[in-house]
């Protein structure tokens, strides 16, 4: 095929695709997303985990190693088909976070240290660089292939200088669409939408070579199952331990590799989007391995000796005369190989430029923040030279390494280097222990390891490390040996790199993390990332600072840009009530202001300029202790309520008891108002009529004197009840003048009972008493004193049902009070009626039994009250019982109200 | 400490939902021990070529681990769907804000 063609083909492919990159931006920018947020966009953008490699690579593998060459693409299958385990949270992380890279993850993870964010780079550097020398070599071979016919001027230097073509092509691309804007996001839709096309390209092209061979040359699929088996591949030379390593190498790159975790995690519009991925990304894997068998046999069986395998994607149809087929072909691979350079470009780019270049600037000028000017043309440059800067690196690895090896082998060894971040990753989102120490550790140990045992052989044996080193060690030593480390021979040299790497790596992040005491950043890293998914964003990483909101604006302003960044603060502003465009600086709000950065800068940068403006160090843990003590503080709160309910809830029973008595007492007084109106009113009435009779002239003498005689019992017993209110009212008051004296307590009593004899004298009524110990002086009012015995004695006699009725009279002596019993035999006093039957008005059972007004008792605790002493119901004594209780000596202080 | 905040019994849409993230934390496990049966043949030692055989079990094994992902991924559609709307609701002060978008004019594509 004449080399003009050619050329013109590939040009016009590469107008194409600036064209799709182009309309895509434009209806991105018009907010026309709802085509570029297709889950099959998403998923054909991860194809850029087959580049070159795949494309060519797997088939020149299959013919050397036959079937291995499939666990490349098994791996990646087992963690998509197994995306709820890593892949969602490491979208989710990646989300709540605003990652910008793996590098930006790793060390936002281990407490924003920018020196995690360097490491990880220049991991990603160092183990990207061959791969994308790999796809320029690719490429430039599959040029060679059709360019028999070259003119001088391109093969001046080899097939070098299609290569830098290549590159310089590559580069001017990856800055047109990679580093367009400084997206808040980090998205690039033109980017995504080229790879999507370019994934739909190199699939077709690779099924339909696969076609054709099946089809068109083996004539069918049995036929082509014939001649596997017949192939110089027929026995499958299954090694355990290699295949079982590449599976999990596999798996752990499309992880760890930059470029894929640049279309996983940061280009991830929709989580959902995932959900589709799990199977369609596996499914379009099968599609690119399902013909890598057939073509392979059929090259090994039509091509003749010494061809290159790598190659027969291309040459097979180009040697059956199929040129259309072979161009296709060529686009294929030529996709593969764009879209792995543009996206590891971009990747690496973002990642050099947000943990390299911006802290080196940021430090080099003194205090940048609070100078006016954008720092968006700094950072944006910074990514166009670094994208220069790394496709200019591939280059010089391509230049150097002559171009010459296998690609499968550089591919393996790109994988191993970038699976040293696997356990820092995985330790990271899973495990809270997991240290900047730790990672720190896993990382270099991992590293040299594959620098030492990979890598620099892989260079060459003229390179870095020489023959005899690579035979018997540094300065001798046997068991250092590059291949052989610790003397343990006869491993695959990949196998070899990959166990003792990652083995050492995940034993020193254990060993070291265990061993570490985090920061409380990182500790707060580490919750926000571990427990993702059961929290709520923004945890408090900002104390109240010393920030400035202007200051944090026009910092903003020249991150974000002028217009994206006043309508942020604008809307935080609004956000808390405020109007205007400054917020007030809360913790909350700088932290949303810093994840808002590090989608732009990555966070460790973020973390560093807003540091830089609040003055030191975001959280201490001084504030860690005064989160805690606020949380304490509230559970003392919330107990305090408690208890305070708690006593609420007992005033109220309290309350509620004391409304009931109220109650009873009210419906008793009512009761008694009626009973006193009727008691007033029928010695009234009897006096009205027998004063009437009395009016007769003609009325008998002893008829008079009779009437007469009733009018004035009855005029006392209304005396008496008046008497008996006013008393009780008096002593109520504590008016009443007590007349001190002194008397023997037995006298008192005997006093007492003698007169109380007349109630119901018919009555037989026995009285025990204990002589002896009623024998003692009492100064007290000895008349009051006499009235609350006489009233106790009748009422016993009064009260008592007893069929042989009793008083017990029981005077002990009790310090310096005495207390008096009265207990009798009868049925006593429900227990209902023991809280009444001292209120005024109280009777037990009907009225007209009793005789009084049932004031008796009130005045008998009112005296009581008023001599200093008590008087009380004794329950449980066989019958009713009460016990007075007063001071032998009565003294004017006691005379205060008691009850 | 986390039990007690879940509840014991779960209505039956939420249950098949559970042994659905169940299935597909399961699926990988299941997935790596299909790919690493044919070590127990031990190709490598047999004379009869195998390479035929075995292309034909990891295809067949391969698409059938597809099938069985794209079946679950269906059937935790709407798990997703109820999560992203937990979240949204997490921060009101954060849904103040829009990253940049203008409004998106559908009838465009249709």
């Amino acid at each position: 095929m004449p080399f003009n063609i050619l050329v013109a083909v590939c040009l016009s492919y590469v107008v194409v695709l600036f064209s799709v990159a182009f309309v895509a931006e434009r209806r991105a920018a018009q907010g026309r997303l709802k085509f570029l947020h297709r889950p099959i966009v998403y998923t054909l953008s991860l194809s850029i985990y087959c580049t070159a490699w795949t494309f060519y690579g797997a088939v020149g593998y299959a013919a050397r190693s036959g079937l291995e060459f499939v666990t490349i693409y098994l791996g990646p299958t087992l963690v998509f088909i197994g995306w709820w385990w890593i892949l969602r949270k490491l979208v989710r992380i990646g989300r709540a976070q605003r990652v910008t890279s793996i590098a930006d993850l790793i060390s936002s993870r281990f407490g924003k240290s920018n020196t995690l964010g360097v490491v990880v780079t220049l991991m990603s550097v160092a183990s990207a660089t061959p791969y994308i020398a790999l796809q320029l070599q690719s490429v430039t071979l599959s040029f060679g292939v059709f360019a028999d016919d070259a003119p001088e001027f391109w093969a001046l230097s080899g097939q070098g200088s299609t290569a830098m073509w290549i590159a310089v092509g590559l580069t001017v691309f990856t800055i047109l669409f990679g580093t367009r804007n400084l997206d808040a996001n980090e998205r690039h839709h033109g980017v995504v939408m080229a790879i999507a096309l370019e994934a739909v390209v190199k699939l077709v092209a690779l099924m339909a070579v696969g076609v054709f061979v099946v089809w068109g040359l083996a004539g069918g699929v049995s036929e082509v199952l014939a001649r596997i088996d017949a192939s110089p591949i027929a026995d499958w030379d299954l090694k355990p331990g290699r295949f079982a390593g590449l599976l999990f190498v596999s798996a752990a790159a499309i992880l760890t590799l930059p470029r894929m975790f640049q279309v996983l995690v940061v280009e991830n519009v929709d989580e959902r989007h995932l959900a589709t991925a799990s199977w369609a990304f596996p499914a379009y894997l099968m599609g690119m391995s399902l013909f890598v068998i057939p073509i392979a046999v059929m090259g090994l069986e039509r091509m003749p000796e010494g061809s290159n395998p790598d190659l027969f994607v291309l040459t097979l149809p180009l040697a059956e005369g199929q040129g259309k087929l072979a161009l296709l072909a060529f686009l294929g691979g030529f996709s593969s190989a764009t879209s792995m350079v543009i996206v590891a470009a971009i990747a690496l780019a973002t990642m050099v430029s947000n943990h390299i270049v911006t802290p080196l600037w940021l430090t080099l000028r003194k205090s940048p923040a609070r100078e006016p000017g954008d720092i968006r043309g700094v950072i944006l440059m910074s990514r166009r030279i670094s994208i220069a800067g790394v496709l200019a690196m591939g280059y010089t690895y391509y230049s150097l390494s002559g171009g010459s090896e296998a690609l499968a082998a550089i591919g393996l060894i790109a994988f191993v280097g970038a699976a040293q971040v696997l356990p820092a990753l995985m330790g990271g989102i899973f495990w809270r222990g997991a240290t900047h120490v730790g990672a720190m550790a896993g990382l270099l140990v991992g590293f040299a390891i594959w620098l030492y045992c990979l890598f620099l052989p892989s260079v060459g044996e003229s390179g870095l490390i020489s023959a005899s080193v690579l035979a018997h060690g540094p300065f001798g030593i046997d068991w250092l040996r590059p291949r052989a480390l610790f003397g343990i021979e006869g491993l695959d040299p990949l196998l070899h790199a990959l166990f003792w790497s990652l083995l050492l790596n995940t034993l020193c992040f254990l060993i070291f993390s265990m061993a570490s005491f985090p920061p409380p950043m990182e500790r707060l890293q580490g919750v926000a990332f571990v427990n993702v998914f059961d929290q709520s964003p923004g945890t408090r990483g900002w104390t109240r600072g010393r920030a400035e909101a202007e200051d944090l604006l026009s910092m903003s302003q020249r991150i974000l840009g002028v217009d994206e960044a006043q309508r942020f603060f604008q809307a935080q502003a609004a956000g808390q009530g405020k109007s205007g465009i400054l917020p007030d600086t809360t913790p909350e709000f700088i932290a949303r202001l810093e994840r808002q950065l590090a989608g732009s800068v990555g966070a460790a940068t973020a973390h560093a300029m807003i540091a830089q403006l609040s003055g030191g160090s975001s959280v201490s843990v001084q504030d860690l202790i005064a989160v805690a003590g606020e949380a304490a503080e509230i559970k003392e709160y919330s107990a305090q309520l408690e208890a305070k309910s708690e006593e609420l809830a007992r005033t109220a029973r309290a309350l509620r008891e004391a409304n009931d008595k109220l109650t009873e007492l009210s419906i008793q007084k009512d009761a008694f108002l009626g009973q006193i109106s009727h008691e007033l009113r029928t010695p009234m009435t009897s006096i009205r009529a027998f004063s009437e009779i009395l009016m007769e002239p003609d009325l008998p003498e002893e008829m008079r004197a009779k009437y007469a005689e009733i009018i004035h019992e009855e005029a006392r017993r209304l005396t008496r009840l008046l008497d008996d209110l006013l008393d009780l009212s008096v002593l109520e008051n504590r008016k009443v003048q007590l007349n001190i004296g002194v008397a023997n307590l037995h006298d008192l009593i005997s006093k007492a009972v003698g007169t109380a004899s007349s109630t119901r004298p018919e009555r037989r009524f026995r009285i025990e008493r204990d002589f002896p110990s009623e024998h003692m002086p009492v100064f007290t009012d000895t008349d009051r004193l006499l009235q609350v015995f006489i009233n106790l004695v009748s009422n016993a006699r009064k009260y008592c049902d007893a069929e042989l009725p009793k008083l017990r009279i029981e005077v002990k002596k009790r310090g310096k009070r005495v207390q008096i019993d009265f207990i009798d035999n009868g049925s006593g006093i429900p227990k209902k009626a023991q809280a009444l039957i001292f209120e005024k008005f109280a009777r037990l059972t009907d009225t007209s039994r009793a005789g009084g007004a049932g004031l008796g008792l009130a005045i008998c605790r009112e005296i009581m009250a008023n001599l200093g002493g008590t008087i009380d119901y004794l329950p449980g004594q066989g019958g009713a019982a009460f016990r007075v209780t007063l001071p032998l000596r009565h003294r004017d202080s006691a005379a205060d109200p008691v009850s | 400490m986390p039990k007690s905040s879940q509840p014991l019994f779960l209505a039956r849409r939420s249950y098949r939902r559970r042994r659905m993230m169940d299935a597909a934390r399961l699926l990988p496990v299941a997935g790596a021990v299909i790919l690493m049966l044919p070590v127990l043949w031990a190709p490598g030692e047999t004379e009869a070529p195998d390479t035929g055989r075995g292309t034909v079990y990891l295809f067949a094994s391969w698409a059938l681990l597809i099938a069985a992902a794209a079946l679950i991924a269906r059937g935790l559609g709407p798990a997703l769907d109820e999560d992203d709307a937990a979240e949204g609701t997490n921060d009101p002060a954060a849904l103040l804000y829009e990253p940049p978008r203008p409004p998106a004019d559908d009838r465009a594509e249709g």
